[in-house]
């Protein structure tokens, strides 16, 4: 490993960083497994790409991207809210139109941008859109936070703990689930359009991993840090997506594992599969110390 | 003054499996008055409950709160006049959560929930002062979650969590039947002072005839779906527990 792949790897963190926060409010604020977002993502960057390719400013493209992924978002929660749609069928529903709707968007499969103007154009320096990037992950964690504590932010996370009781605190489940739903994806419409910018294209399969990069991300920080505490829990989102990336590095640049970058989404579903069951057999077999009163 | 009017509530209609809980069901309260509700299973108590919380929407009739009618009501916005306490303390709070951040939602009941800090140290210095008014011992365990807490303890905040803020009525769906018989008196006694303290109306399901007399100022009888008995003043002060059973 150099420092060229290492930097790399954690840019590539940062960036899905945005993604492990929108699955987090999904799956575990909401309690919502969203699919959307394998489509959310390549929407956010066909959206940036076409726009930008199309002479409108970086910034406002971007701004675009985010809202139409707060869309395909409210789509799936409308569907599930409204029609009484499984969840996990209304995001993959969702993801299937937004192929094709992504592909519309574009007009071609893949658009390139290495010589348009992105919103890192103003950056200097080798390590220019690194910093860039870190600095809208910090902006962004930043306001989730306050987001997540806030009286709203906590009905949010109220409805995912417990739904049945949320009605009688007054709290309206469905516009819940509809408003998380939005942000989630809406943040990683955001990460798919800063990819595009930063690595100089949009392509319409470039979405395919994005829901279990996000979980084994948020797995890898929960194994960090137990707490409750949302900056820590925001911070471990970020540490683990930056980790995750390097782990997978790592795993692919070892020559004794033998591994090779097409392993890539075996590792990335044993990972996930192993954080799943581990907690069930502890619980199955627990130590004697662990005994509850 | 709560008045429910002709509620009829027909479980699976339309199958041979058609169940009727109440045909043209009337029932007032007024304010200030501890209900107590006993029966045996199927005489409509859950029912009714679910009926006055929003949580099922009855088939015809009418609901009125204070003159003003919520029949049309979803559950979460009669939360604004109506509080509650779960029988299952699993079921009833947020285990996952903090008390604090489960008092802050309770406190939060009827309000519109606003970007600003659930938490702060204004609110938390009333979670504590309520607590302490409780007095077992928990206002110094604010930021532990309410999943560490024993059945009792959850049962105690729930009821500290539906009084934060004021309500029309308190509904009490036998919120002590998960509890052992020391607990269960503490969280009834509990219930009791909290209840004259605040000056509060409710409505309160037990399974056990001495506490539906013991407690409040009126019991209802019910058997399928019908009010047989409706005890208040010296005939239920006159009354004892095992006088009660010949209602069934």
């Amino acid at each position: 490993m150099n420092m060229i792949q290492f930097l790399g790897a954690v840019q590539m963190g940062l960036i899905y960083a945005l993604v492990t926060l929108g699955v987090y409010l999904t799956f575990r604020s909401i309690n919502f497994p969203d699919l959307t977002i394998d489509g959310s993502f390549p929407l956010g960057a066909a959206v940036a790409a076409s726009l930008i390719v199309s002479d409108v400013n970086p910034f406002t493209a971007t701004l675009i991207a985010t809202l139409a992924g707060a869309l395909a978002g409210f789509v799936t929660g409308y569907l599930h809210v409204r029609w009484k749609i499984l969840g996990l069928l209304a995001g993959i529903l969702t993801m299937t139109a937004l192929y094709s709707i992504n592909l519309r968007i574009m007009g071609r499969p893949n658009i390139a941008l290495l010589t348009e103007p992105t919103v890192f154009s103003f950056l200097t320096g080798s390590n220019g859109i690194l910093y860039g990037i870190g600095a809208i992950v910090l902006v962004i964690g930043y306001l989730l936070y306050r987001f997540l504590t806030s009286q709203f932010g906590l009905a949010l996370r109220a409805t995912g703990n417990n739904m049945r009781v949320s009605p009688s605190y007054g709290i309206n489940v469905g516009f819940m689930i509809l408003i998380g739903l939005g942000v989630s994806n809406g943040l990683v419409a955001l990460a798919g359009a800063l990819f595009a910018q930063a690595h100089g294209f949009a392509d319409i399969s470039m979405g395919s991993l994005t829901l279990v990069t996000g979980l084994a991300s948020v797995i890898v920080g929960e194994s960090l840090f137990h707490s409750n505490h949302m900056a820590i829990v925001v911070i471990s989102c970020i540490l683990g997506s930056i980790l995750y990336r390097l782990a997978i590095m790592l795993a692919l640049n070892s020559q004794i594992a033998g591994l090779q970058a097409s392993d890539l989404n075996l590792i990335t579903s044993v990972l996930i599969i192993m954080a799943m069951l581990i907690p069930q057999i502890r619980q199955k077999f627990p130590l004697k110390s662990r005994r509850s009163l | 003054m709560i008045e429910l009017k002709d509620i009829c509530v027909t479980f699976a209609k339309g199958t041979p499996l058609q169940n009727t809980i109440f045909d043209h069901f009337n029932l007032q309260i007024n304010t200030g008055e501890f209900v107590t509700v006993i029966g045996g299973n199927g005489a409509g108590k859950s029912t009714l409950m679910n009926i006055i919380s929003g949580e099922l929407l009855a088939d015809a009739g009418s609901i009125t709160l204070d003159n003003m009618n919520v029949s049309h009501w979803l559950a979460h916005q009669r939360a604004k006049l109506i509080s509650r306490v779960f029988q299952d303390p699993l079921l009833g709070s947020y285990a996952d959560l903090s008390i604090e951040e489960n008092l802050s939602l309770a406190y939060s009941r009827g309000k519109p929930r606003t970007l600003c800090p659930a938490v702060t140290e204004a609110t938390r210095s009333i979670f504590r002062e309520n607590l302490q008014h409780i007095g077992i011992g928990l206002e110094d365990r604010l930021t532990d979650k309410m999943g560490s807490l024993s059945g009792g303890q959850r049962q105690a905040v729930s009821l500290v969590m539906a009084t934060l803020r004021p309500s029309k009525i308190l509904l009490l769906d036998e919120h002590t039947a998960a509890l052992d018989p020391k607990m269960e008196r503490l969280i009834l006694s509990l219930t009791q002072k909290l209840i004259t303290e605040k000056k509060l109306t409710a409505l309160m399901i037990t399974h056990s005839m001495s506490q539906a007399l013991e407690y409040g100022n009126r019991t209802l009888v019910m058997h399928h779906g019908n009010i047989v008995k409706d005890l208040i003043g010296s005939e239920r002060d006159h009354l004892k527990a095992t006088d009660l059973v010949e209602f069934f």
